[in-house]
């Protein structure tokens, strides 16, 4: 297995690669990197906290929406269906500029909500940000549950039940370990978009490690390195995801026919 | 008629002409942005399916060397946001083209929006275009293949007259979804400075303060869009499935 890895072109490959990064590392500037490490941290952080809030959020939406439109009556089914075609037809810049300035614009004109406790939070971008995020994610796991649920055998689903298990018992004991097992190779793929779509709270003025980025290539006028950095650092995020759903994947889908 | 329905909801009809398309109402710009918005999906979507081809090709039939360097391109476009590449291919492309003129002697030129747009979201769609071809060709089976060679077809021919027509129905759904992602991604050229749909919007909308009213009309815009291309995919799916028993993807 290993051997089989370390063909005489991959060394070549790999040799070349790391000769690019050293010619890089000694030409390119990064005297940049210290004094905005401390922000970077800061930003990245705030990415991550973003991107697990926004898939927890997301995914705990996305199951009742794939329930309701995989077995839902139709009064269930069919708004359920609405929603993932809105998020899944419009562009996500679009729903994240139409929830901050929307709804933005909205919240002030009304006094209670404006000496509610919330208001302070409604002053700032992320709930907005977070909010469009989740949506986002429920509506496009939505949409992927909805075809788990439907790919586990009915004939199971009968079986536990002539068993005398409840309908619950066999919700969470049968058909949602089987979907989640089916969906979870699709899962990882659309968590790392997950990750790609986070640098567009950017935009609404919240400092994840792309405002960070930016704001570097602002103040110094250094156009490529923060870019690279963030790039690799995106890189590594994606793979740790990936690396983590091939685990999930090894302990949940045993003994899946 | 009209009336009855403004005196119901009174914000309509200062909406309706916020949305007109003469100069006092904005649609006339909303329109523009969504047919650059169309034409960038349409460029994109066309280069990324040629770079998908040749990509998938290279996957299946290169050596070890074009096949780890593909597999370097699927992965790094695929894990790293569309918004840094956007604006390394942007920078980078023009740096690169403006150096090598300058080695010609030729003076620097600026590349237009479009023509950048174009090229960036093509060479991210065809790091997924790849994936999705590959997958499809490698389900031809293989008697197929090995049948035509019998027939005396060459590489070319064997192709177009059998990998081709055989893996189309497999990769339709794939790439109806790549068209789909083409043409939400062309909100992201918004950021630099692009007038494609999204920016349009938020220009009218932000010197109108009528954020709901132009945003929901994008949204409109934008599903009216996915939808329409969302039947004719499935129209070509299944003309192109008929009368092929094992493609059902």
């Amino acid at each position: 297995m290993r051997r089989d890895r370390l063909q005489p072109h991959r060394v070549g490959l790999i040799a070349v690669a790391l000769g690019v990064m050293v010619w890089a590392g000694l030409t390119m500037r990064w005297d940049w990197i210290p004094r905005y490490a401390e922000l970077g941290a800061q930003g990245l952080w705030r990415t991550l906290w973003l991107l697990a809030l926004s898939l927890l959020i997301g995914f705990s939406m996305a199951l009742p929406l794939g329930l309701a439109q995989a077995a839902g009556p139709f009064w269930l089914a069919a708004p359920a269906r609405w929603f993932c075609t809105l998020i899944r037809g419009t562009p996500l810049l679009l729903q994240i500029w139409l929830i901050y300035y929307g709804l933005g614009s909205l919240f002030p004109q009304y006094p209670w909500i404006r000496q509610s406790e919330l208001w302070p939070y409604l002053r700032q971008a992320w709930p907005y940000a977070l909010l469009a995020l989740s949506l986002s994610y429920a509506g496009y796991e939505g949409e992927v549950m909805r075809g788990a649920f439907k790919s586990v055998p009915h004939g199971q689903l009968e079986a536990a039940r002539a068993y005398g298990l409840s309908r619950f018992a066999v919700f969470r004991r049968i058909w949602l370990p089987q979907a989640l097992a089916r969906a979870l190779p699709t899962l990882g793929g659309e968590t790392v978009l997950q990750l790609k779509a986070t640098p567009l709270v950017a935009t609404i003025t919240v400092i994840d490690i792309y405002a960070v980025a930016s704001r570097v290539r602002q103040d110094t006028f250094v156009i490529y390195e923060p870019l690279l950095l963030l790039a690799l650092i995106y890189l590594i995020i994606a793979g740790l995801i990936a690396l983590g759903f091939r685990w999930l994947e090894r302990r949940f889908t045993r003994g899946l026919a | 008629m009209l009336d009855w329905l403004y005196s119901v909801w009174p914000g309509l009809e200062s909406s309706v002409t916020l949305l007109s398309l003469e100069p006092p109402g904005w649609g006339g710009n909303l329109l523009r942005g969504a047919a650059n918005s169309l034409i960038i999906a349409l460029g994109a979507f066309a280069v990324g399916c040629f770079i998908g081809t040749l990509g998938a090709l290279g996957k299946l039939g290169g050596g070890p060397v074009t096949r780890d360097l593909l597999a370097v391109y699927t992965t790094v476009v695929r894990a790293v946001p569309e918004l840094i590449l956007i604006l390394l291919l942007y920078y980078a492309g023009t740096d690169l083209l403006n150096q090598f003129l300058q080695l010609l002697g030729q003076r620097p030129i600026e590349i237009s929006g479009l023509a950048a747009g174009i090229g960036v979201l093509g060479i991210v769609q065809g790091a997924y275009a790849t994936e999705v071809l590959r997958g499809a060709i490698q389900s031809v089976p293989r008697g197929q293949l090995e049948a035509a060679r019998a027939y005396g077809m060459g590489p070319v021919q064997t192709f177009r007259r059998v990998t081709f027509p055989a893996m189309l129905p497999l990769a339709l759904p794939g790439l109806s979804n790549l068209w789909l992602i083409a043409t939400k991604d062309t909100a992201l050229l918004a950021i630099v400075g692009f007038s494609e749909l999204t920016l349009e919007t938020r220009q009218a909308a932000g010197s109108t303060r009528a954020y709901f009213t132009f945003f929901l009309a994008a949204g409109a815009l934008y599903l009216l869009m996915t939808l329409l291309s969302g039947r004719l995919f499935g129209w070509l799916e299944t003309r192109f499935r008929r009368g092929q028993a094992g493609a059902r993807a």
